[in-house]
């Protein structure tokens, strides 16, 4: 198939295992950002994706072809790093011009794409100027233009935005997608910044100690996590226990919530986001009784903290839809089992 | 941090030390050798104060320019290969673990311990006839028969890298280690080989680096005076080797300082034209 598999791709230190048999396929042209902790391996996967590292085991596959063995330089693909690794002795032109230079392409084929990418950078007339004398934004824009200049199959990103304050960080954001869009190039982002990866992304693949966790649409991944990791890291979730009465029916908080039901009919965990749950009047139908703990009015948005027999529950509404609470009182919590997840313990 | 200037003459208080040890120790010193270099020198004796430009002027000859030309081309020598050795040996060393360098850090440390005169016996026994490597190769059927390898330009050469080799490393090490390693592995995934990225990733970024060990180790061998004596013939003899020979057995102390005057400022002119060369080519790329 066209585009970047993984398979069973493990990646050893010693006794610690970073990357674990990590099975993954990224059809052509995708946006993908890889979210995780720190540590969770997934610039060590990255990095394995370009070649910098050997996998302990397993292959890498680009366009069906098996690139594990591939060195780095042979694999036409554009990489930002962290760090962005601008070479300081060059201007920006002939940072960009660098993958022509090496390949030996005449002067006016060098400057000709130069000034193709800069333009399509916004830096048109820069070409000059030396690295050190720009501002944040516009070495990483350099550092962009200089991963595609060879046009390549795959464009991969180590934390590129990490460095920039957080407005010029969303604004960017938009600008990659697009331009990732603009030219259909299968790309891979590493991130911790949840927003980042559903800004920008096709499928978001969050991993965990070495682990992918999931890997689906940025929407899938927020409604439908699948386990407490996934709903915890992916924005903020309530994580209710759940349990099976003999009558087999779901139980949470002491409230018989119909419609749901554990998986094997033993104990599972509820998710549900903060903005599923529905605040009503105390003693409703259906309704688990809890006391107000705090309310904590952000103009966009409220939070009202909840205390449900010791479990605090966390509700967010809109100022229109302001719920009628103040701290100190009942009130009854609604778990919509539409909207609830039900993961495994 | 305190920013501002020094306000009073107290505040210059920390520079007394190092000011009063560079003046004792380094300029009357050299003021003593450049009055001694317009001394008339006395027969059998030793120098009477005088303003004279003999000692100049008997240095003005063909003999005199050879061996400053060879002097100055040996010490360019040893620093070019020296460079070329110590800079990618250095950035290799820079990629292996910490405890590997640590054992060749000691290594190196070591050969600084040797004297020049250790250093000098031990490669002329190494290059001789009847106890050196030849042997060796004549034991693994390399070589028809052992030769003699020493006295000779290449046993000076061989030797004075040698000598000069740790510190070259010592200087370039800790650019090396601060050098972002992300910069080779940025060039690797352009389309360059490793090999390619160090020359024109790792060799430019270091340049300033680089420049100023060729003019370290320039210097450095500029000095040498007992190789070129235990290791070469009388024509791989230096100007530092004829400056010793002047000042100690022929007593000629003026003739001497003159010589070495004149060395100081040649070799300050290499240098000033290396580092004008040097903002050249910064300024033009």
């Amino acid at each position: 198939m066209s585009g970047l598999t993984l398979d069973t791709v493990r990646k050893d230190f010693g006794s610690f295992t970073a990357v674990n048999d990590v099975q993954l396929s990224v059809p052509h042209g995708t946006f993908v950002c890889m979210l995780g902790p720190s540590g969770c391996g997934k610039t060590t996967l990255l990095r394995m994706i370009a070649g910098l590292d050997l996998p302990t085991s397993g292959r890498v596959l680009l366009d069906g072809e098996d690139i594990t063995a591939v060195p780095t330089h042979k694999r036409n693909l554009g990489m930002v790093f962290q760090s962005l690794a601008l070479f300081p002795h060059l201007t920006v032109g002939e940072n960009i011009a660098y993958p022509l230079r090496i390949r030996g392409a005449p002067r006016e084929e060098q400057s000709k794409r130069v000034d193709e990418l800069l333009s399509m950078i916004h830096l048109t007339g820069y070409a000059d100027r030396p690295v050190a004398k720009l501002s944040g934004g516009q070495r990483q824009r350099v550092a962009i233009a200089r991963a595609l200049t060879r046009s390549p199959k795959l464009f991969l990103l180590d934390e590129p935005l990490s460095a920039l304050d957080a407005k010029l960080r969303e604004a960017m954001q938009v600008e990659l997608r697009q331009l990732q869009q603009q030219l259909g190039i299968t790309t891979i982002v590493v991130t911790h910044d949840q927003r980042e990866a559903m800004t920008m992304a096709d499928t978001v693949v969050v991993m965990n100690k070495g682990e992918i966790r999931q890997a689906a649409s940025p929407m899938e991944i927020y409604r439908r996590p699948a386990d407490t990791f996934v709903a915890d890291f992916i924005g903020s979730t309530n994580l209710i226990d759940m349990e099976t009465d003999s009558a087999g029916r779901a139980v949470a908080l002491g409230q018989i919530i119909p419609g749901l039901s554990a998986p094997g009919g033993g104990k599972a965990i509820i998710s549900i986001r903060p903005e599923d749950v529905h605040l009503t009047a105390p003693g409703s139908d259906g309704a688990i009784l809890g006391t107000v703990t705090f309310v904590r009015d952000l103009g966009g948005t409220i939070e009202t903290f909840i205390d449900c027999s010791g479990k605090q529950i966390i509700a967010v509404s809109t100022p229109r839809a302001r719920p009628d609470v103040s701290v100190g009182q009942p009130v009854g919590v609604v778990l919509d089992p539409d909207v609830c997840v039900v993961l495994s313990t | 941090m305190r920013r501002e200037a020094p306000q009073r003459l107290s505040d210059y208080g920390p520079l007394a030390f190092p000011a009063i040890m560079l003046t004792v120790f380094f300029v009357i010193p050299f003021g003593t050798m450049i009055a001694v270099s317009f001394f008339q020198r006395q027969q059998g004796g030793f120098y009477t104060p005088a303003f004279v430009f003999s000692n100049y002027e008997r240095f003005l000859s063909l003999f005199f320019a050879h061996v400053l030309g060879f002097s100055l081309m040996l010490a360019v020598l040893v620093a070019v290969c020296c460079v070329c050795i110590g800079v990618p040996f250095t950035y290799l060393m820079t990629k292996m673990s910490r405890r590997a360098q640590i054992v060749w850090m000691v290594a190196l440390l070591s050969v600084l311990s040797l004297s020049e005169v250790i250093i000098g016996f031990a490669w002329s026994t190494l290059l001789s006839r009847t106890a050196g490597i030849t042997n060796l190769l004549v034991t693994l059927g390399l070589m028809e028969k052992a030769v003699a390898l020493s006295p000779g330009f290449p046993a000076v050469l061989t030797a004075m890298v040698y000598q000069a080799l740790p510190y070259t490393i010592l200087v370039l090490y800790p650019a090396l280690v601060r050098l972002d390693p992300t910069l080779t592995e940025a060039a690797r995934t352009l389309g360059a080989s490793p090999l390619r990225a160090f020359f024109t990733v790792v060799v430019p970024a270091l340049r300033t680096t680089i420049l100023a060990t060729l003019i370290m180790v320039f210097i450095f061998a500029l000095g040498s005076y007992l190789l070129p004596q235990i290791l070469g013939r009388p024509q791989h003899w230096t100007l530092s080797v004829l400056i010793t020979d002047q000042a100690i057995y022929q007593s000629n102390m003026p003739f001497a300082a003159a010589m070495a005057v004149f060395l100081v400022l040649v070799t300050l002119g290499m240098v000033a034209l290396t580092l004008f060369a040097g903002r050249k080519r910064e300024e033009s790329t």
